[in-house]
C-alpha cells in the first residue's frame, strides 16, 4: 500500500546567554567538568532560581520572527523524572502556558513555497552530561558533569505538517537559519547547540486520521535527520504491510549502523506529574516589551533572499544559497561593495568559494580569503591581467596561502599575455606546426578552430588574451 | 476509596520507593484520609476565585546575564556519595 509520512520535528536550540537560565553560572562548552556549577545547579537544599532576562528576550525574538503568538500570562513547571543528569530529580521547563504559541516557518520544496505550523517555543534548563566510558575499569559505574545543566534552551515543537525526510531537513535548515540570523543560537549541531527529536507516523495516503507514531531522538545533522528519518518510513512500512502494529515508543538513532533501536521499556511508567514551579513566579509580557524586542530585529533570512533578488537582480537559487548564513550574506555584500556585479561574485561564491570551504569542512566566518581579496582578483580578470581560467588557479592558491591575487600572478609569471606580437608569432608556429589541419580547416572543418586554441594556449600556459588569440587565428587562417 | 493499591505501587515506582506489604495497606489508607480531609475544601464555591500557584502576588522577577564565579568543585563534590577526577560518580546507567 502507498503511506504518506506525517512527521512533527522537537528541536533544542541554546541560547547564547553568558550565563545560565536559573543562576549566575557561565554557560562555557568544554571546561573541566563540574567547574561551571553553584548550588542552584545541583539542585543543593534552600537554593532558589532567579530568571535570565535575557533568555526571555531570546525567546520573544524566536517567536517574533517564526510569526509566533505572545502569552500575556505565562508559567514554569517542574518536569519530574529519575535520571542521574538531573539533580534536582525535576527539569524546570513551561507546560500549560508557554510563552509563545502557534507560529509558522515558510519551506523552499522542488521551489514551491510550503508553510509549516510551530505549536510552541517554551523555554526550559538543559540536563546535566553522563559519561558512560571512562577507560579502564570498565562498567560499574556513570559518570555526571554538570556544567550543562541549567544552560538555558527553547523548545520549538513543530505541528505536524510535515510529510518527507527533504522537508523535514528544509525545515530545519531555515529553522537555524533564523535562530542564527537573530544572534540568539550558534546553531552548534555538534556541540549540541541545535538538537532534534523527530515524531513520525504513517497514514495510507488520503487517509485523514494519524497512524500510531514513534519519537526517534538522538539525531544530530541534517544528514541524520534525513536518514533516521528515510529508516523510520521502510521500517514502518514494512510492518503496515504485513499486517502488523506500530508500536510507541522512542526510538534511538544509530548514526553508524544507520538505523533506530528500541528503547524498550525505559520509558515505561513515565509520569512527569508537572506542576507550576512554585520557586519561579509568573512571567507577565506586556505589549511595550514585545514592541521593544521586535524593533531590534534584524533582516531574516526570508527577507534577505527577496531583497538579493529585486536589488542585485540575481536567480532566486543564487540567493537562497546566499542567505543560508548571515556571515555568508555578509560577505558576498561586502564583495559587492568592492566589486559591483552581483552574479559574477554569486558565480565564484557559490561555485569555487563554497567548494573549498566544503572540501576543508569550514564554515564561511573561517574563509581564508576576505571578501576584498575575491573582489580585487575579479577585477583582475576584467583589467585583462588574469583570464577566466587563470583566475580559478589562482584563487585555489590564494585560499591555501592567504596571499593576495597579485601578488600570485606576480610571483608565477601568470599575467596573462596580451602583446600581439607575440601571440601572433606563436599563432604562426602553431600552424606551421599543423600543415594538414590547416589545410582541412580551409577545406570546411571548421571544428578544428578549438583544436588551434587549445595549442596555442598550451604553449602559452594558458597566458594568453584568449579573445587576441581567436582575432589572430581569424585572421590566419 | 479514591486511591487504590496499584496507584500507591505506581507513585512508589516513580519515586524510586520500595515499601513491603504492610507499608503499602497503611499508605493507601493513609493517602486517603488526607484526600478525604482535603475535599472539605471542595464544598466551598470557587469559581470566582483565581487558581493560586505561589504564595506570594510577584511577578517578573529577573537577573541580568552577569557570569559570577561558580561555587569551588572540591565542595559540590564533597555533597557526593562518590566522585571520580571531577565527576559524580553513579550507579551504571545501561543506554
Amino acid at each position: 500500500m502507498e503511506y504518506e509520512p506525517v512527521i512533527g520535528l522537537e528541536v533544542h536550540a541554546q541560547l547564547l546567554t553568558q550565563s545560565k537560565i536559573f543562576c549566575n553560572c557561565s554557560t562555557r562548552f568544554g571546561e573541566e567538568p563540574n567547574t561551571l556549577t553553584c548550588p542552584v545547579c545541583t539542585g543543593s537544599p534552600g537554593s532558589l532560581p532567579v530568571l535570565n532576562k535575557k533568555v526571555v528576550e531570546y525567546t520573544l525574538r524566536a517567536a517574533l520572527a517564526t510569526h509566533c503568538q505572545i502569552a500575556p500570562y505565562s508559567l514554569f513547571a517542574r518536569k519530574n523524572y529519575f535520571y542521574p543528569d538531573l539533580p534536582k530529580g525535576y527539569q524546570i521547563s513551561q507546560y500549560e502556558l508557554p510563552l509563545t504559541v502557534d507560529g509558522y516557518i515558510d519551506i523552499q520544496i522542488d521551489s514551491q513555497k510550503k508553510r509549516i505550523g510551530i505549536i510552541r517555543i517554551h523555554m526550559e534548563e538543559d540536563a546535566g552530561k553522563l559519561i558512560h566510558d571512562l577507560s579502564s575499569e570498565q562498567g560499574s559505574h556513570s559518570y555526571v558533569d554538570f556544567n550543562r545543566t541549567g544552560v538555558p534552551l527553547i523548545e520549538i515543537v513543530s505541528a505536524p505538517d510535515i510529510r518527507s525526510s527533504e522537508e523535514a531537513s528544509a525545515y530545519l535548515r531555515k529553522l537555524r537559519a533564523i535562530l542564527m540570523f537573530l544572534d540568539i543560537c550558534d546553531g552548534n549541531m555538534e556541540e549540541g547547540s541545535f538538537r532534534c527529536d523527530a515524531n513520525i507516523s504513517l497514514r495510507p495516503t488520503g487517509r485523514k486520521a494519524f497512524g500510531v507514531k514513534t519519537e526517534i531522538k538522538n539525531i544530530n545533522s541534517f544528514r541524520n535527520v534525513q536518514r533516521a528519518l528515510e529508516f523510520e518510513i521502510r521500517r514502518q512500512t514494512a510492518l503496515l504491510d504485513q499486517g502488523e502494529e506500530v508500536l510507541q515508543e522512542t526510538r534511538l538513532w544509530d548514526a553508524g549502523k544507520g538505523v533506530t533501536i528500541s528503547m524498550r521499556g525505559k520509558e515505561e511508567a513515565h509520569d512527569y506529574r508537572y506542576f507550576p514551579d512554585p520557586d519561579l513566579v509568573p512571567l507577565l509580557i506586556n505589549p511595550p516589551w514585545i514592541e521593544e524586542i521586535r524593533a531590534t530585529l534584524p533582516e531574516l533570512p526570508e527577507a534577505k533572499k527577496e531583497r538579493f533578488i529585486r536589488e542585485y537582480g540575481i536567480p532566486e537559487y543564487d540567493a537562497e544559497i546566499l542567505t543560508t548564513s548571515k556571515s555568508l550574506a555578509n560577505y558576498y555584500e561586502s564583495c559587492l561593495g568592492h566589486y559591483p556585479k552581483p552574479k559574477i561574485v554569486s558565480n565564484w561564491i557559490m561555485s569555487e568559494l563554497l567548494r573549498e570551504l566544503k572540501k576543508d569542512d569550514r564554515e564561511i566566518e573561517e574563509c581564508p580569503v576576505p571578501a576584498l581579496h575575491l573582489s580585487e582578483m575579479l577585477k583582475l580578470i576584467d583589467e585583462g591581467i588574469i583570464s577566466g581560467k587563470i583566475a580559478k588557479s589562482v584563487f585555489e592558491e590564494m585560499y591555501h596561502s592567504g596571499k593576495r591575487a597579485l601578488e600570485i600572478v606576480r610571483e608565477k609569471g601568470l599575467v596573462q599575455v596580451s602583446d600581439s606580437a607575440e601571440i601572433e608569432k606563436i599563432v604562426g608556429e602553431v600552424l606551421s606546426a599543423n600543415p594538414e589541419k590547416v589545410e582541412a580547416y580551409r577545406k570546411g572543418k571548421e571544428k578544428l578552430f578549438g583544436f588551434f586554441v587549445g595549442q596555442v594556449m598550451k604553449a602559452t600556459q594558458g597566458k594568453a588574451n584568449p579573445q587576441m588569440v581567436n582575432e589572430l587565428l581569424k585572421k590566419k587562417l | 476509596m479514591k486511591i487504590t493499591r496499584e496507584e500507591v505501587e505506581h507513585v512508589a515506582l516513580l519515586a524510586r520507593l520500595k515499601f513491603n506489604e504492610k507499608e503499602k495497606e497503611r499508605f493507601t489508607l493513609q493517602l486517603n484520609s488526607i484526600l478525604q480531609y482535603m475535599e472539605k475544601l471542595g464544598e466551598l464555591d470557587t469559581a470566582y476565585v483565581e487558581p493560586t500557584f505561589h504564595a506570594i502576588a510577584k511577578t517578573n522577577v529577573f537577573r541580568e546575564d552577569v557570569v559570577k564565579p561558580s561555587f569551588p568543585r572540591d565542595l559540590t563534590l564533597n555533597n557526593a556519595p562518590d566522585g571520580h577526577r571531577g565527576l559524580f560518580q553513579v550507579p551504571k546507567i545501561i543506554e
